[in-house]
């Protein structure tokens, strides 16, 4: 159930994040989810491809300055109160959140979330019926 | 105006009898005293002995700023700490400061030649002279507080920094007389104006210096508040603010030869240059006591003419610096070398010893950034991460260099190597 997310550290500079997307397209990845964390001077790119692994290969190749970071994708209802109750759970058990990004479109929403702990996240999650999206319906097969 | 107008106006022949003899006495002093000169002489071969004239000066070794550095921090003093009143200190090249020290009489002198510098500017005790030079370890505050005292003016001793304090201290003390950088004197210039008191300040005359600037700067300056603007020029290896001052012609700085003997040499190969042409000015303090450098490189590159100025002032003057023979920036009137910066990064495991130095004038300040990589291992996706590493770098860049340098995180491996000798300053301002 972890999901691998590349996260790409780049400086805020004009076209440089076109130079970026132009890598994954001309490798054929596919982009499941994206954000971007803004800082005054550098940016931090965190992103679920469809092939991790050849992503973190040929952004290395190009000089890019990638890692890759284990998330956990939560999948919700998209209903009033249903990330609540996740994150409920979490904070009871301990479990701290380092950041999360999420979108909802028709009936689900999915919830991209980094923790210290992304497996006992994930363990504890789903031992509270909460569904979890599976790497297999992330990465290009 | 003179403060000692015998020696301002010389006859050049009495003057070289006189630095001949001081320059004897000099060479005898720091050979029985100072061993690092004791061990020169030798190695060379030169009886101080022989040394009677100061057209024998440049068969002599030169000083350099590494010297006092290995020498850290007493090791060129020519008397007993009992007889040492004063320290103060500047930059060095790897964050130990260079020294230096005075004797009363030391101290005496460089009063004698600020004196005589106010004077040339005709500052006398009529006026209300404003020192706005940081006080401290440069020698800026103290060197133009003393020497303003001798000629009677009355001295605020307001220091650097707080500007809004500054013109309420000028207008209501009637300050006639601004003694600090010329960056900052065109910063409060602007503020003046803004503040719209210009009618109600007295300032008549500006003596600035401790940084390089433009004839450009100096009409901007003289057109915002009024006044007249003179160049002091000075460095501490040799006494501080007062090693020359511009007089009212305002055409090269008269250096005070009975004290300081300058040369201008080819900072390639040491040789002496022709009077007029440009290289690196070099002084011999022959009167300090306490440090008494011999030939002292100060990596300043100007002209030297001999020629006699229309205020009848017989003494040398030197051109405007030009540049420098070596990598020191002054930015906001402190030195800095971009060796200070590659040793706080080196010292740093979050980042690298690659880095990029900008220097740039917004308005009149100075403006300071100091791009540097994260190193790879370090680097991790969480922002809260690399924000903690920039203000750590940022509080040891400050620690070291006395000036705060706005920091920008690069990509690992961002910044360009270099094979050959590193270009990694960028100095946008125009000099």
């Amino acid at each position: 159930m972890i999901i691998k997310q590349l996260s790409v550290f780049l400086e805020n500079k004009l076209g440089r994040l076109t130079e970026l997307t132009k890598v994954l397209a001309d490798n054929d990845i596919n982009l499941s989810a994206f954000s971007i964390a803004e800082g005054t001077d550098y940016g931090i790119i965190r992103c679920i491809v469809g092939r991790p692994e050849l992503a973190y290969k040929v952004l290395r190749e190009q000089n890019f300055s990638v890692k890759t970071t284990d998330v956990a994708c939560l999948v919700v209802p998209h209903k009033p109160g249903e990330l609540h109750k996740a994150l409920e759970i979490l904070s009871k058990n301990d479990i701290s959140i380092d950041y999360m990004y999420a979108f909802a479109a028709d009936s689900n929403a999915v919830v991209v979330i980094r923790s210290e702990s992304t497996e006992e996240l994930i363990r504890v999650l789903q031992a509270n019926n909460f569904d979890m999206l599976d790497s297999g319906k992330v990465y290009q097969q | 105006m003179f403060w000692n107008k015998e020696i301002e106006c010389i006859n050049r022949d009495e003057l070289e009898k006189l630095q001949s003899q001081r320059l004897q006495s000099m060479v005898q002093r720091i050979y029985n005293n100072v061993p690092f000169y004791k061990k020169k002489f030798d190695e060379l071969g030169i009886n101080p002995k022989d040394i009677t004239s100061v057209k024998q000066l440049s068969s002599l070794p030169f000083t350099y700023k590494s010297d006092l550095r290995d020498n850290y921090p007493f090791g060129l003093c020519a008397v007993p700490q009992q007889q040492i009143v004063r320290l103060h200190a500047s930059s060095g090249t790897t964050g130990k400061a260079t020294v230096v020290a005075y004797t009363q009489n030391d101290l005496d002198l460089w009063t004698e030649v600020i004196a005589r510098s106010y004077t040339m500017a005709g500052i006398s005790n009529s006026d209300t002279m404003q020192v706005s030079y940081g006080y401290g370890l440069f020698t800026g505050g103290l060197g133009a507080h003393y020497g303003a005292e001798k000629v009677g003016a009355s001295v605020i001793p307001m220091s650097g920094g707080n500007t809004k304090k500054q013109l309420q201290l000028m207008e209501d003390f009637g300050s006639t007389v601004l003694a600090c950088t010329p960056s900052y004197a065109a910063f409060l210039g602007e503020s003046i104006v803004s503040a719209n008191i210009l009618d109600k300040i007295k300032l008549k005359i500006g003596v600035f210096g401790a940084e390089p600037w433009t004839e450009e700067m100096r009409q901007y300056i003289q057109n915002t508040m009024n006044i007249k603007a003179y160049n002091i020029y000075g460095l501490s290896e040799i006494i501080g603010p007062g090693v020359s001052m511009e007089c009212e012609c305002q055409n090269g700085s008269h250096i005070y030869e009975d004290h300081f003997i300058p040369e201008i040499i080819n900072p390639e190969t040491g040789e002496v240059l022709p009077e007029g042409e440009l290289g690196e000015l070099v002084f011999t303090a022959i009167t300090k006591e306490a440090l008494p450098l011999l030939r002292y490189r100060t990596r300043d590159l100007c002209t030297l003419t001999y020629e006699k100025c229309a205020c009848g002032r017989t003494l040398a003057r030197m051109g405007r610096i030009v540049g420098r023979s070596d990598d020191m920036l002054i930015v906001r009137g402190v030195n800095m070398f971009p060796s200070q910066v590659e040793t706080v990064l080196l010292e740093l495991p979050e980042t690298t010893p690659h880095y990029a130095i900008i220097v740039d004038r917004e308005g009149n300040l100075d403006t300071l950034e100091i791009h540097v990589e994260v190193a790879e291992q370090y680097w991790t996706d969480e922002m809260k991460q690399l924000d903690a590493i920039k203000k750590k770098i940022t509080h040891a860049l400050s620690n070291m260099l006395s000036l705060n340098p706005t920091v920008k995180l690069v990509e690992p491996n961002a910044m360009q190597r270099f094979e050959g000798k590193a270009q990694r300053v960028t100095d946008r301002r125009k000099l």
